[in-house]
């Protein structure tokens, strides 16, 4: 990978490491990473961004390691270096499982606005300082947080945004028939031959109720 | 129109001891034919100059991202084409690309020429296409019948290499669905003959006409600072000085060996996003050209990714080993190791990125996408803020962008 050839890359994270002894390494296949605690997040993203060069936040996204696990939600940044040419990934986990929280970013980069926004719609990550924390993808009012795993592939029954067009219209969203998709039951199981319940599942089809659990 | 929207803090915005303005709210979409598909402004006028614009996105959320981690790598190559819709085999590749990062797999030679060509043929037709509207969307009709009838010239194409005019599905993840079919690169390279002259008669229609300059020189500037503190990529960062290209600086699939110029403006306004959209097709045709005169022999898949990608038909319906490979990898899926990566690629629309964290097997745990759109259309409240309604067409035109993949 082209990262792992560049010398003043190497340098610019080495120096950093070396400069604030919170910072850890964290295993990646490409690109340098590392570990960060959240409550330094703003601090250590401004050294990055001001003193080694990585001036432009490429990504920020979350990552749901499941019920149970500790912590659960990784908030993951991606810096990149316009005049290095080289990125950096930067993770750090919320504290706090049920409720989680993470320090805002969008003072450093605008840019940052808009992802916080997604992670909080589609995790329930709460982002401290965030200007206008509002749903972007999903409507406002929508009561779940769709990419936690446990948030069912083909959706849980919610009624419509307009309450009004749902008293006249009677209509509300359903949950997707999944039957014959081409879905796992279990998101990143490995054996995948015996996980699959929905298709083998016979007590219901397109054309009868599937039971009430 | 609706005239009942409140922003909570309209009354930071004014100046201090001014009257308060008459202020109208304005909702333009999600059903306009300027917005390029379902994106609404919630926009607050003063008169004509817009104050406040809010852009409200989300209309064609269909959950790709949480769809990827329900299905194998293969699996979600069909998905990879609904995101921006316009340049499928581009973001095809980049997917693709992505997971052989993951996977640690280099492709051969042949396979990374036959997916620049695509992603280059999908980065003209994107191009067109957008340039095509944005005439429109200013007013002019004519340019938009040229780069239409060339756009079908390369659907056409793509129908021939793919067997789908528009949702491709062309790579797999160590390979390709299929080798180039006979005559092919003959077709690319008359197309690649016969479509400079045409660019060039359908630019100048507008280079130098001095309606379409009115209506988009010195309208929509952005700094080369906001650029980049916006995340702002691809034609739309290159327009505002900005000169990031990762065909030049990571190169991926071999693009390191074309010879082609990154064109760079400085001004930022919708006049330069256009021009900068008009060279990189020059560029293209340049790179495909270079691509199809040096087409490499040899094999068009990784052909020791056993685990990775189908073995050939003829051997699957006559060996056991290749039976159960090809069994294992439709059920399974390609097994990939435990690890995260995050790969980008230079797509027509910007930097298209793709971060998968795996726990090994042949589904992803996360797959998130980066889209261009997204991050592009984030500067909307600032640039919109001062400009006259009618500039808004212009503006929203001259990025591009495409919300199946904004929303994904």
């Amino acid at each position: 990978m082209p990262s792992e050839e560049n010398p003043r890359s190497e340098s610019a994270v080495t120096a950093f490491k070396a400069r604030f002894p919170q910072v850890a390494d964290r295993p990646s296949l490409d690109h340098p990473a590392v570990n960060v605690p959240a409550s330094d997040v703003p601090v250590l993203l401004k050294s990055l961004k001001e003193e080694s060069g990585f001036d432009m936040l490429a990504d920020l996204t979350a990552i749901d390691w499941a019920e149970g696990a500790s912590p659960r939600f990784t908030v993951v940044y991606h810096l990149y270096s316009t005049a290095r040419h080289d990125y950096i990934r930067v993770a750090a986990g919320c504290p706090d499982d049920s409720a989680p929280a993470m320090p805002s970013i969008t003072s450093l980069w605008p840019g940052a606005n808009w992802h916080e926004r997604e992670v909080f719609d589609m995790f329930g990550i709460r982002f401290e300082g965030h200007p206008d924390l509002r749903r972007i993808l999903m409507w406002e009012g929508y009561p779940y947080h769709p990419l936690r795993k446990e948030f069912p592939l083909a959706g849980i029954e919610t009624p419509l945004p307009d309450l009004e067009v749902a008293a006249e219209t009677g209509a509300g969203l359903e949950p997707a028939p999944m039957m014959g998709g081409p879905f796992v039951a279990s998101p990143g199981q490995i054996n995948m031959t015996e996980a699959e319940p929905r298709a083998k599942d016979e007590s219901w089809t397109e054309r009868h109720e599937k039971p009430n659990p | 129109m609706a005239t009942d929207f409140t922003f909570p803090d309209s009354a930071a915005t004014r100046a201090a001891g001014e009257a308060e303005p008459e202020k109208m709210s304005l909702s333009m979409g999600p059903s306009h034919p300027s917005t390029h598909g379902v994106l609404r402004l919630q926009m607050e006028l003063d008169g004509e100059i817009v104050t406040k614009a809010d852009p409200v996105v989300g209309y064609l959320h269909r959950g790709d991202e949480k769809i990827a981690e329900n299905m194998t790598y293969n699996q979600f190559v069909p998905y990879t084409d609904r995101l921006d819709y316009l340049a499928p085999l581009a973001n095809n590749m980049a997917y693709a690309i992505a997971v052989e990062r993951l996977a640690k797999l280099e492709v051969p030679p042949r396979c990374q020429a036959i997916r620049v060509i695509t992603a280059e043929l999908a980065r003209i037709s994107s191009h067109l296409m957008g340039l095509g509207a944005y005439a429109i969307d200013v007013g002019a009709w004519t340019v938009f019948l040229y780069t239409f009838g060339e756009r079908e010239k390369l659907y056409r194409l793509f129908e021939e290499l793919t067997g789908a005019r528009f949702t491709t599905s062309y790579t797999r993840i160590g390979g390709l669905a299929r080798d180039v079919p006979d005559g092919w690169l003959r077709h690319v390279a008359q197309f690649c003959e016969q479509f400079p002259p045409i660019l060039e008669e359908s630019m100048k229609l507008l280079t130098r006409n001095k309606i379409f300059m009115d209506r988009t020189v010195g309208i929509g500037v952005i700094s080369r600072e906001d650029a980049i503190a916006y995340g702002l990529t691809g034609p739309n960062a290159r327009g505002s000085g900005v000169p990031l290209d990762l065909r030049k600086d990571m190169p991926y699939s071999g693009y390191e060996q074309y010879d082609f110029d990154v064109p760079v403006a400085t001004g930022g306004d919708c006049y330069d996003r256009y021009l900068i959209r008009g060279e990189e097709m020059r560029q293209a045709v340049r790179i495909i050209r270079q691509a199809v005169e040096r087409f490499p022999d040899g094999p068009w898949f990784a052909t020791d990714a056993r685990k990775i990608f189908a073995p050939p038909k003829d051997k699957v319906l006559t060996s056991m080993e290749e039976l159960i490979q090809n069994f294992m990898l439709v059920t399974e899926g390609p097994q990939m190791p435990a690890g995260e990566v995050y790969f980008e690629a230079e797509n027509p629309k910007g930097v298209l990125g793709f971060y998968i964290v795996s726990k090994g097997g042949g589904v992803p745990w996360r797959l998130k996408i980066r889209s261009p759109s997204f991050c592009n259309l984030s500067i909307l409240p600032k640039v919109c803020v001062g400009a006259l309604l009618a500039d808004i067409v212009a503006i929203l035109g001259s990025f591009d962008f495409v919300m199946g993949e904004c929303d994904r």
